[in-house]
């Protein structure tokens, strides 16, 4: 009888990491290898590739399908494992040549299709069948080798549907009850507790529990998923419920790959630090990358009572509102030009600021002056580590990037400020920095914060109420000293009749 | 992505599958009948150019199947069997057995410049085609170097047929008539169409038919089978535990090996080398001819590759003369056939780069 | 000390400095073999201002995200017309330049628009379609050049009288207008001041360009476009105005050239032009993503001199030419390297 074992964490949590290393996947050995040991059966293993880690009997249902869309179903389940026939050209050319001995692919992919239950015509190409069937295909395809020991389910339930996921866990069962070992990797905790005998929890690369899932509580789960509050909140004189509006949200919609948000609904208030909390994909992320318009968005939106233009990042750029995104590298940052232009970029495109005179507006030139003094001001502001504002961005360390991210949104003299992920990936030291930065910009100067993290320890400190996240909607809003529990139960989906 | 690069894949195809054949069929029918070309004259012609022209043309496919694109680099192979035919020609090759002798040499030199050729694809992933089109226009230079500088000053040379005057460096054209038609005339049909005789070159026919066959065959190995999932999703292969990397070398020096051996097969056809340039065009007309049939930079077949020779070249042999009926200018029809040339080939990057553009936006 | 110098030759790239010591090997074997260096060093100059603004047309492109322009050649075509207009009118002199320079222009910006909506179709791909849409452009405008209705007689074939000769002289009209122009000779070099100063005119407009407004959006959108779309600018946008910008210099370019060559190269002559051009910027330091205006000019004057020099300083040495190999050796190599390179630069 094979163990269900689950193995839960937040995005960044090193489950992917601890995947690609049992799954010998070469971005392992090209950035660096990995410390300590992998035993298979109590015997050591160190897999230099996953044709060695196959061979050895595990096997692996990826997030992403895994599956070639041009190829029919037998294909795909017998790739690169097709029985062959040896013909005469194979004799003196080696085995690639070798015809394909399609009667049997066939055969082989129907017992396997057959045995996670699914009914499909195994000739059929992938492309155009329904998502959920092509799920069932990879676990086929795992199930086809006979070799498979442990397989591993890397977040398989984030595309099916409801009746398709209970399926999926019923396949799990049937690994297991053939003796295949199972691991279950997942955001939802729901399942956990369905399916999972043992489970792990992840946090920040190290393991932080392995509570029992039958008894503890989802609330505990989620509580150790997301970390424990280390201070107390700072004293704050926050905006009472009288104050104005500054932003409402209502049934806001935004199609952000991964953080999907589906019906959200907001007010944050005039001078308030708002924080929004959540679960990896439950869309906490979507709604500043939605309204900022940097992914396609729906539903109303008021800034300051007026009805707000989505999918228009110049437009709300020009209507005073700012962001700092959580993907620095990807969205934050031109690494390979100089601090001075980065911090001064949004300004310049939004505001034309920092240009001279020039009788064509489009053509108006660089005021270097003016930059290199605004530069040199932020970066002693915000303690920007650099040799000079002309260093490029890319070889600054994570931190010293994110206050360039800051000194650029700051620049923009923003009403209101998004921040997504302000202290993700970077060192100790700087994470306090930058949320200190934060607060004095909200104190001293009034700008209104949304702060969207994963960190629920640093919003508590830092926020008025924090907006707690589930599946694309607002689950509850919650004061900064609300019970753990409280926040346990919300980002777990569980309303407060639980 | 998978339903859209399937409607990308159907729109692309119902375009550049059927309309772009059609279109040159009738281009062609049309010049044929401005310039009342002979069906005896055409096929005389045409005989002789697809005979000599498909290997070349058959030579692109398994890149193409391994997802590497267009093979630009196939001049490098021809460039292999340019060196062979001239080295045995010189050390007094004839007929069949000079030719088989060419061929022997031409492989392993082939392998090695194709073996070069896939490590340059390596380092270049991604940007196979334009890389590969540079590269020949490297191998152009070192090609040169050799034959312009080293044939008879480093490399003993000494051929004064075959020489400059200064004693180094190959003349212009070099004849190759002790191996013409070495495979053409080894069993040729004669058949006489409205009082013009055509020598069909039946050995020729046999040899492509048999590299048809062999492409055939090797898309259903299981080399091919990898090659073919490369071509979709090298990460999908990857993780498969297909060599991805190791298999494009030997789909690059295959290739690379089969162009060497159309070139010497067009070479025993035409009889004499035209030592700086024969090989130039070698990747443009090859090219131009499959795409003409409707193969995409990530599609072809067999069949594509045998139409798309017949349609460009009877294109090739109408258009000077349509030109001529036309305009009374010869001139326009040539420049013409080159413009549809490299038109095709924009043509079908840049459906190729649309579908790209196209499923990644999805 | 030692990791310095293997930083520095990191920094720069094997091959440049291969190329750099080439340029300097020759010019040692010229003066050990008592060469004409002044003419040398003449010749060198001339052509650096003759193909100078044809390497900086590559900028823009570079910069705004498209890669290498291997469509060059599209501008070039739009500037050839503008010569063949200014010729068959018989406007000659100064008059003659700008004429053919602003008729190449007009041409140029809706040439380059189309050349930049269909490179934003096909992205990935820039520089293969960029390539063949120059070759296709190339060879479609020998038909055009066949059937042009252009009448002056000193313009098309004597014999037949039916379309232009491959190669028009421009010694009645506009030849070496700017090459003469202020011309000077010190220590026996002599100094092409007009086309210099074009040169290093249009150089400084390139760079003052890339310091306004339009040009840093350019810039920015081109090394990161989600930071760039994230900031209200649309990479679309930026992308055409780089090829526009690129297709009118190198329409510019080629007016420069043919008044320096003394005569316009029309049919395949431009087909391949882009080469050489894209080989100069690259060995000046340029990679496939960055570009300066100072690798423009050092790898304008680096290549140039091999050109210039390779063929009078080998053949002393070797009979035939060598140059010419040695220009498809070094300018394939210098962008083979590039390409093999992409994306590791900055990484």
């Amino acid at each position: 009888m094979g163990e269900i074992h689950a193995l839960v964490g937040e995005n960044g949590a090193g489950k992917s990491t601890l995947m690609n290393i049992l799954f010998g996947m070469p971005v392992i050995h090209q950035t660096g290898g990995y410390g300590g040991d992998v035993l298979l059966d109590g015997a050591p293993v160190r897999f230099e590739s996953p044709a060695q880690a196959m061979a050895a009997g595990l096997g692996m249902v990826h997030q992403e399908f895994m599956l070639l869309p041009g190829f029919r179903v037998a294909e795909n389940i017998k790739l690169n494992r097709e029985p062959t026939k040896r013909t005469v050209l194979s004799r003196v050319a080696g085995r690639g040549l070798e015809m394909l001995d399609v009667p049997r692919m066939r055969a082989d992919a129907r017992r396997a299709l057959d045995r996670v239950g699914l009914t499909v015509d195994e000739w059929l190409p992938v492309a155009g069948l329904p998502v959920g069937h092509m799920q069932f295909i990879e676990i086929a395809r795992e199930v086809d080798k006979e070799m498979l020991r442990l397989i591993i389910f890397d977040e398989p339930t984030a595309v099916l549907t409801e009746t398709e996921a209970v399926r999926l866990l019923d396949a799990m069962r049937v690994f297991a009850k053939a003796g295949v070992a199972v691991l279950f990797i997942t955001h939802r905790l729901d399942e956990v507790k369905a399916v999972a005998d043992r489970m792990t929890v992840l946090r920040d690369g190290e393991v932080v529990g392995t509570p029992d899932p039958r008894t503890t509580p989802v609330t505990r789960i989620a509580e150790l998923m997301v970390g424990r509050p280390a201070q107390a909140p700072a004293e704050r004189r926050a905006p009472g419920a009288g104050a104005a509006t500054v932003l409402r949200c209502e049934g806001l919609h935004v199609r952000m790959p991964g953080e999907p948000v589906h019906d959200v609904s907001l007010e944050v208030r005039v001078g308030e630090i708002f924080g929004i909390a959540g679960l990896a994909g439950h869309g906490k992320l979507g709604i500043a990358n939605g309204i900022m318009g940097l992914y396609p968005a729906s539903g109303r939106v008021l800034l300051n009572g007026a009805p707000f233009a989505l999918n228009d990042s110049r437009g709300a750029l020009e209507q005073g509102l700012a962001f700092v995104s959580e993907d620095r590298r990807g969205v934050g940052l031109l690494p390979d030009e100089s601090v001075e232009l980065n911090i001064a970029l949004s300004a310049l495109e939004a505001q034309g600021r920092f240009l001279r005179p020039f009788p064509v507006p489009a053509l108006r030139p660089l005021d270097q002056k003016a930059l290199r003094a605004h530069a040199l001001e932020m970066i002693r502001r915000l303690d920007i580590r650099t040799t000079g504002p002309t260093q490029h961005v890319r070889r600054l360390s994570g931190g010293n990037q994110q206050k360039v991210c800051v000194a650029r949104a700051m620049t923009l003299s923003p009403r209101l400020l998004f921040v997504n992920e302000p202290t993700r990936g970077i060192d100790v030291g700087a994470k306090e920095r930058v949320l200190q930065i934060l607060a004095a910009l909200n104190r001293d100067e009034g700008v209104t914060l949304v702060v969207t993290s994963s960190e629920l320890a640093e919003l508590r400190s830092l926020c008025d109420r924090i907006a707690i996240i589930y599946q694309g909607r607002v689950a509850a809003t919650l004061p900064p000293d609300a019970p753990d529990a409280a926040f346990g139960l919300a980002m777990a989906g569980e309303t407060a009749a639980a | 992505m998978t339903a859209s690069e399937k409607r990308g894949r159907g729109v692309g195809s119902a375009i550049a599958g059927q309309a772009v054949p059609i279109l040159f069929a009738v281009l062609c029918l049309f010049g044929i009948w401005v310039a009342k070309i002979t069906p005896a004259f055409l096929l005389g012609e045409l005989s002789a150019r697809v005979g000599r022209n498909s290997v070349l043309v058959l030579s692109l496919l398994l890149p193409i199947l391994a997802g590497l694109g267009l093979n630009f680099g196939i001049v490098i192979g021809a460039m292999a069997g340019q060196l062979a035919a001239v080295l045995i020609v010189h050390w007094g090759g004839k007929g069949i057995l000079g030719f088989s002798e060419a061929w022997l040499l031409a492989t392993p030199l082939a392998v090695l410049f194709g073996l070069v050729t896939g490590l340059l694809f390596n380092k270049a992933k991604g940007r196979e085609m334009v890389t590969g089109l540079i590269a020949g226009f490297f191998a152009n230079g070192v090609y040169q170097l050799l034959v312009l500088f080293a044939f008879g000053s480093l490399i003993p040379f000494h051929d004064p047929g075959m020489v400059l005057p200064q004693g180094y460096g190959l003349r212009n054209t070099v004849d190759l008539t002790t191996i013409q038609y070495a495979v053409d005339n080894l069993v040729a049909l004669r058949v006489t169409l409205e009082g013009v005789v055509t020598r069909i070159p039946i050995i020729t026919y046999v040899v492509v038919l048999a590299f048809c066959a062999f492409n055939l065959m090797f898309f259903r190995t299981k080399l091919g089978q990898q090659l073919r999932a490369m071509g979709q999703d090298p990460h999908v292969a990857a993780i498969a535990g297909i060599p991805v990397d190791r298999n494009r070398l030997i789909a690059t020096i295959l290739s690379t090996v089969f162009a060497s051996w159309g070139q010497l097969l067009f070479l025993q056809n035409i009889g004499t080398l035209n030592t700086y340039s024969s090989h130039e065009q070698v990747g443009m007309f090859a090219i131009a001819a499959l795409l003409v049939s409707g193969a995409t930079v990530t599609r072809a077949t067999v069949g594509q590759a045998i139409l798309g020779t017949i349609l460009f070249h009877t294109l090739f042999i109408v258009s000077p003369l349509a030109g001529k009926a036309l305009a009374g200018d010869a001139q326009i029809g040539e420049y013409f056939r080159v413009f549809v040339a490299y038109a095709v080939i924009t043509v079908a990057l840049v459906l190729h780069a649309w579908q790209i553009a196209r499923a990644e936006r999805e | 000390m030692i990791d310095r110098l293997l930083g520095m030759v990191r920094e720069m790239g094997v091959p440049r400095l291969l190329i750099a010591g080439f340029v300097v090997l020759l010019f040692a074997t010229a003066v050990a073999t008592h060469m004409d260096i002044a003419a040398l060093v003449t010749d060198s100059i001339v052509r650096v201002a003759r193909n100078g603004v044809l390497v900086l047309a590559l900028l823009p492109a570079i910069q705004g995200g498209l890669g290498l322009n291997f469509g060059l050649p599209l501008g070039v075509i739009c500037g050839l017309v503008g010569c063949v207009i200014a010729l068959n009118a018989g406007i000659a002199g100064v008059a003659g330049l700008l004429v053919a320079s602003g008729i190449g222009v007009a041409l140029a910006v809706p040439a380059g628009a189309g050349y930049g909506w269909l490179l934003n179709r096909t992205r990935g791909q820039e520089m293969m379609v960029g390539t063949y849409l120059g070759f296709a452009a190339v060879s479609g405008m020998s038909i055009f050049w066949l059937l042009a209705p252009f009448t002056n007689p000193t313009l098309v074939w004597a014999i037949g009288g039916k379309g232009l000769r491959t190669t028009l002289s421009l010694g009645d009209s506009f030849a070496k207008v700017l090459d003469h122009w202020l011309q000077f000779t010190v220590l026996g070099v002599t100094i092409p001041t007009g086309a210099l100063l074009a040169f290093l005119a249009m150089c400084a407009l390139v760079w003052w360009f890339f310091r306004t407004r339009m040009g840093i959006t350019i810039t920015a959108a081109r090394s990161n476009p989600r930071f760039a779309r994230a900031a209200g600018i649309s990479d679309t946008r930026t992308r055409v105005q780089a090829s526009v910008l690129s297709t009118v210099l190198a329409a510019i370019g080629i007016v420069i050239y043919s008044q320096s060559y003394g005569f316009v190269q029309l049919y395949t002559a431009p087909l391949l032009m882009a080469f050489p051009a894209i080989a100069c910027i690259l060995i000046g330091g340029a990679s496939v993503t960055r570009a300066t205006v100072a690798h423009v000019i050092i790898g304008t004057f680096l290549f140039q001199s091999i050109l210039t020099t390779a063929l009078p300083v080998t053949s002393q040495v070797i009979e035939g030419d060598i140059s010419e190999t040695a220009r498809l050796i070094i300018q394939n190599g210098m962008i083979l390297y590039a390409l093999t390179r992409m994306g590791k630069e900055s990484a």
